[in-house]
């Protein structure tokens, strides 16, 4: 634990001096912990302890809807202000989980109503949420300030239109990248015009209209306004309208960054960037072409993030860019860049720590362009301190991923795609271990690793063997038999997460890691070869853990087609649908 | 430990596993089964026209595997949409005066798709079958890929053939018969 203070408390067993130091006093230190390992920690330490942090604590966060239920949650902790909930394995992102599987933030409405009306925050994650959830949220909760969607579904723009209308103290609306039916722009009209708290609003990946008067209105009243990321509807002629609005912007999402402007149009918008002096955060630059780039160097100079995944510059255009971002600690592009461009990444952008590299044709199996091993390198040369890396490409070497780590040994994530399954080095056609087994002899502080390419156990018994620090691994197409997941469930002791599709690993490997599951947050196991009697036998054995098979229709009955294991404190899901097996 | 060697000699549970099919008949199982197991289309909206038969001795192909590469939807959605608002391609027909043009945006798969060209040219094209085309049609809907080359609308997953149809043509008679029977 960090805070000093404690260090100088009383040791807890000695009870007199524990009844003359008062609950409220150890409540309110305790309110100023925020790190959840730390409140943890502290309510482990005696039932005095328990009792003041649970008490104090006033946001939860909760990694698997369903390892607790409402009712535990509300009980444990009486004061929660805010909370963020994720509800799918992750794999439902890429369409692994049916539709309708579960996740549905509704049953915890209901109880916050009763039990948190004073809530103000709620974040979710791949959880479904309805248009009656929202409308209900909306009504229910009067000091209701912050909503972020990421990767959610079933609601529409409908329900949006419910949260613009009745959350009068709303300051965050954050609709990120979900499954969103989208209806109309109209719900941004809903906003009354007595509003004006709003602070965040991201609405960058809905795709309709939106009434621009009323989001000028809404942009030019709320003057708190810090995070604004429209959609791809706003033109270039609105956006400058807005940024004369805001100029205090601190994130900005831009809409279309292409049109065609008058020389008087394109001053303005330049003057209006040129205003904007606390940008730090970019995105959205749909469609942005070289002859408009230039309106943003001078926004340049205190970017840290920018996010180019929706822009198909090339190589050239991005050096010119990256010229003018010399404080860019993160940066997210499409691959259309090529090496060229991450080579300007490597010459331009020293201070970087996290680069993201998307495919923009990843289906395409004609396509020989996009990244390669070189430009891994060129930005590994450049960038020491680069710790975070997303990396798309089609064609990779041992050699190179080797020099990439020696260059930054302080990764914390690593995932690389090779997009091709079962690929080899294409230098030397050998399996890809090498490349994982210097990663994770290298970095030592690695947590999260994803894996591809042609790979055997071995890359398994490297991972086992050195990645000490290992929280979430990723697999897809790799290993060779039971043994190589054998290995990571032996060998890593702060694995949390193993999501694993399409390797030969069964019976044997599922029921290896028997009495590590109950410290993980969950498995997933899809097209593997696990059998639904491995997967009873595993369930049979640890009653504390709830193994879910989902079978869908007319396959083999005794395969486990995929298979979800994760501890749970609220016993077996009653919300089940008739696909998901409860064994 | 016990448990697991108990359990990995009781592996001859094939014998008392419930499957499907008669007793005493072996079950095949298959070494890398992954390679057989992705079958299914790629998205939700093309299952229709989708690649449910895919060739099980074949590596599978990229787009055929649900879900890879891994990429989110809403940026597959936005990656889809190209350089101008919409996807707008070229559609001719054979013996038709003028061409028309429609937008592979707005539709969310196949049906949709052919259900459009049906009304658009008022005539019948039918349902896509793997092995024979467009079977039992005077018409067979056909595309011009991104490397020029002629292919039967259907064969492909649905957001794959959205980023690589160039044009469309509807092709008739004793020509489109040929292209959709045993090709």
């Amino acid at each position: 634990m960090e805070c000093k203070r404690k260090k100088e408390w009383p040791e807890s067993n000695d009870s007199n001096r524990a009844t003359t130091f008062p609950d409220e006093v150890l409540e309110r230190v305790l309110s100023l912990l925020k790190s959840h390992k730390d409140r943890s920690s502290v309510s482990l330490v005696c039932k005095d302890w328990y009792n003041a942090e649970r008490w104090s604590r006033s946001h939860v966060f909760i990694g698997n809807c369903y390892s607790v239920s409402p009712e535990i949650l509300t009980r444990r902790f009486p004061n929660i202000r805010s909370v963020t909930l994720k509800g799918k394995p992750r794999f439902s992102d890429f369409n692994l989980v049916p539709p309708n599987w579960g996740a549905d933030i509704h049953s915890w409405l209901m109880v916050f109503e009763k039990k948190y009306p004073l809530l103000q925050e709620l974040r979710l994650k791949r959880m479904t949420v309805t248009d009656e959830s929202l409308e209900f949220l909306s009504l229910s909760f009067p000091n209701f300030k912050a909503l972020s969607l990421l990767s959610c579904d079933g609601f529409s723009t409908d329900g949006l239109a419910a949260i613009a209308t009745n959350c009068k103290n709303l300051t965050e609306l954050d609709i990120q990248e979900n499954g969103i039916e989208d209806r109309s722009g109209n719900w941004l009209s809903c906003f009354p015009e007595s509003f004006t708290s709003l602070e965040v609003l991201n609405f960058a990946n809905l795709q309709s209209d939106v009434n621009f008067d009323a989001l000028e209105r809404l942009v030019s009243r709320c003057k708190s306004f810090k995070t604004l990321k429209v959609n791809k509807s706003i033109t270039l002629e609105q956006l400058q309208r807005l940024l004369v609005h805001a100029p205090q912007l601190v994130e900005l999402g831009t809409g279309t960054f292409s049109e065609e402007l008058t020389a008087q149009q394109y001053s303005e918008l330049e003057t209006a960037f040129n205003n904007c002096k606390n940008i730090h955060t970019l995105s959205g630059l749909w469609e942005a072409t070289a002859q408009f780039l230039p309106v943003l160097y001078p926004a340049c100079t205190n970017l840290t993030f920018l996010n180019l995944s929706y822009s198909t510059l090339d190589g050239d255009d991005l050096a010119k860019l990256l010229v003018h971002c010399p404080n860019l600690r993160r940066l997210w592009v499409l691959d259309t860049v090529e090496d060229k461009g991450l080579e300007a990444v490597g010459s331009y952008c020293p201070l970087l720590e996290e680069l993201r590299v998307f495919p923009a044709d990843p289906f395409d199996e004609g396509i020989v362009h996009g990244v390669t091993e070189a430009g891994f390198i060129a930005v590994s040369s450049g960038c020491p301190r680069l710790h975070y890396v997303l990396y798309f490409c089609r064609q990779m070497t041992n050699a190179a991923v080797a020099t990439v780590v020696q260059n930054c040994p302080d990764f914390t994530h690593f995932r690389l795609c090779i997009m091709n399954p079962h690929q080899p080095d294409y230098q030397t056609d050998e399996p890809m271990d090498e490349a994982f087994g210097a990663v994770v002899k290298t970095c030592t502080k690695l947590q999260r690793l994803a894996v591809s390419g042609l790979l055997t156990d071995l890359t398994f018994e490297y991972t086992g063997k050195y990645a000490k620090n290992l929280e979430t691994l990723s697999v897809a197409f790799a290993g060779s038999s039971d043994w190589g997941m054998q290995c990571v469930l032996e060998g890593c002791p702060k694995l949390r997460k193993l999501e694993i599709r399409d390797s030969p690993f069964g019976n044997a490997a599922l029921l290896s890691g028997l009495e590590k599951y109950e410290s993980m947050r969950s498995l997933w196991m899809s097209d593997c070869n696990v059998t639904m009697n491995g997967a009873r036998y595993l369930a049979k054995e640890m009653p504390r853990l709830n193994v879910e098979v989902i079978k869908e229709e007319g396959i083999d009955n005794s395969k486990a087609d995929k298979v979800y294991v994760y501890r749970s404190v609220a016993g077996p899901r009653r919300d089940a649908p008739p696909f998901v097996l409860t064994l | 430990m016990e448990n697991k060697v108990a359990f990995e000699s009781d592996l001859n549970l094939k014998d008392t596993e419930l499957r499907l099919g008669l007793p005493g008949r072996e079950e095949q199982k298959s070494v890398v089964s992954s390679k057989n197991n992705n079958k299914r289309p790629l998205s939700e909206a093309s299952e229709d026209c989708g690649t449910k038969g895919s060739n099980e001795s074949a590596p599978p192909a990229k787009a055929k595997i649900v879900g890879w590469p891994p990429i989110r939807s809403y940026r597959k959605n936005s990656l889809q949409e190209g350089d101008a608002s919409g996807i707008y391609v070229k559609v001719s027909m054979d013996g038709a005066p003028y061409l028309r043009k429609i937008d592979l945006k707005v539709y969310d798969g196949y049906p949709e798709l052919l259900k459009a060209l049906e009304n658009m040219f008022k005539l019948t094209i039918g349902q896509y079958n793997e092995r024979e085309g467009y079977k039992g049609s005077e018409f067979a809907p056909t595309y011009e890929d991104k490397d020029g080359d002629l292919m039967l609308v259907g064969d492909v997953p649905w957001d794959m053939f959205r980023t690589s149809c160039k044009r469309l043509r509807i092709m008739k008679g004793s020509e489109a018969r040929g292209l959709g029977c045993g090709v």
